[in-house]
């Protein structure tokens, strides 16, 4: 029996600030006061609030202690675990109260979330099947199997109303449904883990934190459609994903949850790891299953649908990770607890990744229907530096934004749709003023034109075209003639695109030029960025009434482009500038300026 | 795994190990004083000791905590012990023999063992 339980979040975020060095650290100096067998450290999944990692939390006082070093294990193991003195300097602010402290359920960045999908992250070792199995782990599979017949499995999913959580919508009832009665020798469950999207890691973090419930969801899919074999396609670059997933499905065969007879009902379900190598389009149905099936991950067109025709062939169902993470809890909780979070048509809760200019960087899991502004402001805690907000981009290269004027938008699938946004796996990235949106959509442009598989022209010529033009444009070339071409482009690429991929990667130029259009204008014709981020439009100069004649600008220019003497105003030489901006970073009177 | 009943079993036995965890109501705070007045007066063993009686009594709302110093340094080792709803109760000269009974007594029953308490020490 430990009297005290020491979790440091092993998540990625965490761990590549050095979360298992303070481990080892934790565990040797714990050992040197003889403390072993009284404090045991537990390596969770990820908490969320990334932005403040490593973080570490020691039970039962519920202490958050947020960066913590290497250095600073010493002090807590000899003053909170040795002598229960909290090391006050460590904890997270938000949490420190008047005499004690606050609950980290009641700080801004966790009141309002709802925790469904990541109920698990942070709070147990994702590599103990034990620990899992205390949180009610598996008793869905119990459920499902003991008491319920596969169509009865599949109605309780189609009542709570839950939707696929990949970007799509599709609900996921009716997906199996559409499935279930398909007759063949084998049928197959696959789990989309290929999560690409910029920015996006919800995934990885249900599958780092709570590997079990995607075993557990799998097999329960497996049941309700008649399958007994079960795929997860997963990144090769989410290396602690794979490695805890692998150790779940080891511990659960050695419990005989994944295997023949489970729970004594007759039913059989096995399943297996598939690596990805890193290609967007392969985070598209179809594409997926021909990567697994050992080919070039190119998509396929559709109709036949997977549910018919699918992986090597035969009747399959695949669904994304965090939909899968719900599945568990619908079966235990009921449909109608589901269906009672949400707005009409989206229910239950929603994973976003906050990042960009963002206070709060992490994971966050909200009911469908919370406003923007919620997740902005109150949640992320706001924009740094006094900047302001000017718009969040969902939906990675196939989404759109939403701008400030629309932030008091309930975030669901259709108000999304509506704006021309998509839901996408749900990465957000919040930009300030300080961003220009005609970069934004030639970011996301560069990204699916490197990932654009080739297969289709509208895709493989399209997308390449709208990055000329855009590139155009931010070098000060373009014309009005080629905003309009550039709309009239995007139209017949996503009417023309074989899969998802083409057909929603004109998305970020639609919206950008939907809600930002006089910025498009700007470009062109006053060869100016508003935002100040397209180097050829900008150019730097000297305030001469500021300028005190330091010289700090001309030590720091690279190129030798700023002259003057001592105490004399100094001048940039615009030929030779190439805008990197240092001279304005080292200008202690804000005598450089950007225009 | 073949049946319900294992499942459960798997589930409690795994359940009692994380109680440590959890935000519990109603629950019995144990603290020992443990700054280098109560470490140097034995009070790790009596740590040890209440931790150990915890777990096999299988109390999963007790939490055994430590502190530092309240100032009492002749009465080290100190333990306090809150019940919900109830005064603090605060014991002094604890030793590992006396825990067993502060367990049964006090945190089972909720009969404060009077006579280990500072209180009476102090008479």
């Amino acid at each position: 029996m430990y009297r005290s339980h020491v979790l440091v979040c092993g998540g990625t975020g965490c761990t590549s600030s050095n979360s298992l060095k303070i481990i080892d650290k934790l565990e040797e100096e714990l050992a040197a006061q003889g403390l072993s067998e009284e404090v045991k450290v537990v390596r969770t999944g990820c908490f969320g609030l990334c932005a403040l990692g490593p973080i570490m939390v020691v039970y039962p006082e519920g202490a958050f202690y947020s960066r913590v070093t290497v250095e600073d294990i010493p002090e807590i193991v000899s003053e909170h675990l040795l002598k229960g003195r909290i090391v006050t300097r460590l904890l997270y602010d938000e949490t420190v109260g008047k005499d004690e402290i606050k609950s980290l359920n009641e700080t801004d960045f966790y009141k309002k979330q709802v925790r469904v999908a990541l109920r698990n992250c942070g709070v147990i070792d994702p590599e103990s099947i034990d620990e899992y199995i205390a949180q009610d782990g598996y008793q869905a599979l119990a459920k499902c199997l003991t008491e319920y017949t596969p169509e009865q499995v599949i109605q309780v999913i189609t009542d709570s109303g839950l939707r696929g959580r990949g970007g799509g919508g599709f609900p996921t009832g009716r997906k199996w449904a559409l499935c279930a009665p398909n007759k063949a020798p084998q049928k197959y469950v696959v789990c989309n883990a290929d999560e690409g999207d910029p920015g996006a890691f919800m995934d990885r973090s249900v599958l780092e934190g709570d590997p079990h419930c995607i075993v557990e969801a799998m097999a329960i899919a497996g049941y309700a459609i008649g399958a007994t074999k079960g795929f997860v396609y997963v990144r090769a670059e989410y290396p602690i994903a794979v490695q805890r997933l692998q150790i779940a499905i080891d511990e659960a065969r050695a419990y005989g949850l994944l295997g023949k007879d489970i729970f004594g009902s007759g039913f059989d379900f096995d399943m297996e790891i598939r690596l990805g190598a890193g290609a967007f389009v392969c985070g598209e149905e179809t594409a997926l299953m021909t990567s697994i099936e050992g080919n070039r991950g190119e998509p396929r067109p559709r109709p036949p649908y997977p549910a018919v025709k699918g992986l090597f062939g035969m009747p399959t169902v695949e669904n994304n990770v965090e939909t899968f993470a719900n599945v568990p809890q619908i079966i235990l909780r009921g449909a109608e607890w589901f269906a009672s979070m949400g707005t009409e048509k989206s229910k239950g809760t929603k994973v976003f990744a906050l990042g960009g200019k963002i206070k709060h960087t992490g994971l966050v899991e909200i009911p469908m229907g919370t406003t923007l502004r919620e997740i902005v402001e109150e949640i992320g805690g706001g924009i740094p530096n006094g900047k302001k907000f000017k718009a969040a981009q969902t939906g990675g290269p196939s989404g759109g934004c939403i701008p400030a004027s629309l932030i008091d938008t309930a975030i669901d699938y259709d108000n999304l749709i509506a704006l021309g946004c998509m839901m996408g796996s749900g990465g957000m990235i919040v930009m300030d003023e300080d961003t220009c949106m005609v970069d934004i959509a030639k970011f996301f442009l560069e990204f699916t034109v490197d990932e654009s598989c080739g297969k289709c022209t509208p895709c493989r010529v399209g997308t390449k075209r709208l990055l000329e033009k855009l590139d155009k444009i931010t070098k000060g070339n373009g014309t009005l003639q080629d905003i309009d071409d550039l709309e009239e482009l995007c139209h017949y690429i996503k009417e023309n695109s074989l899969c998802g991929l083409g057909q929603t990667a004109p998305n970020p130029v639609l919206s950008t030029l939907h809600f930002f259009r006089d910025e498009y204008v700007a470009h062109v014709t006053e060869k100016r960025c508003p935002a100040g981020v397209c180097k050829s439009l900008l150019s730097y100069a000297v305030v001469a009434e500021k300028c005190k004649g330091c010289t700090a600008c001309a030590r720091v220019c690279p190129v030798g482009a700023i002259s003057g003497t001592v105490k004399n105003p100094h001048v940039i030489d615009t030929s030779k500038c190439i805008k990197c901006g240092a001279c304005m970073e080292k200008c202690r009177f804000g005598a450089i300026v950007k225009r | 795994m073949k049946t319900l009943a294992e499942l459960q079993a798997i589930r409690d036995r795994a359940r009692e190990k994380m109680t440590v965890r959890g935000d519990h109501e109603n629950a019995v705070r144990v603290v020992v004083g443990m700054a280098t007045c109560g470490i140097a007066a034995g009070a790790r063993p009596v740590l040890n000791a209440f931790v150990d009686e915890v777990a096999k009594r299988h109390l999963d709302n007790v939490t055994v905590g430590q502190t530092g110093c309240i100032g009492m340094c002749q009465f080290e080792p100190i333990v306090e012990i809150t019940m919900p709803g109830k005064e603090k109760v605060t014991y002094g000269k604890v030793t590992p023999e006396k825990v067993a009974r502060i367990v049964a007594d006090h945190v089972v029953n909720g009969n404060p063992v009077v006579e280990y308490t500072i209180g009476e020490l102090m008479k």
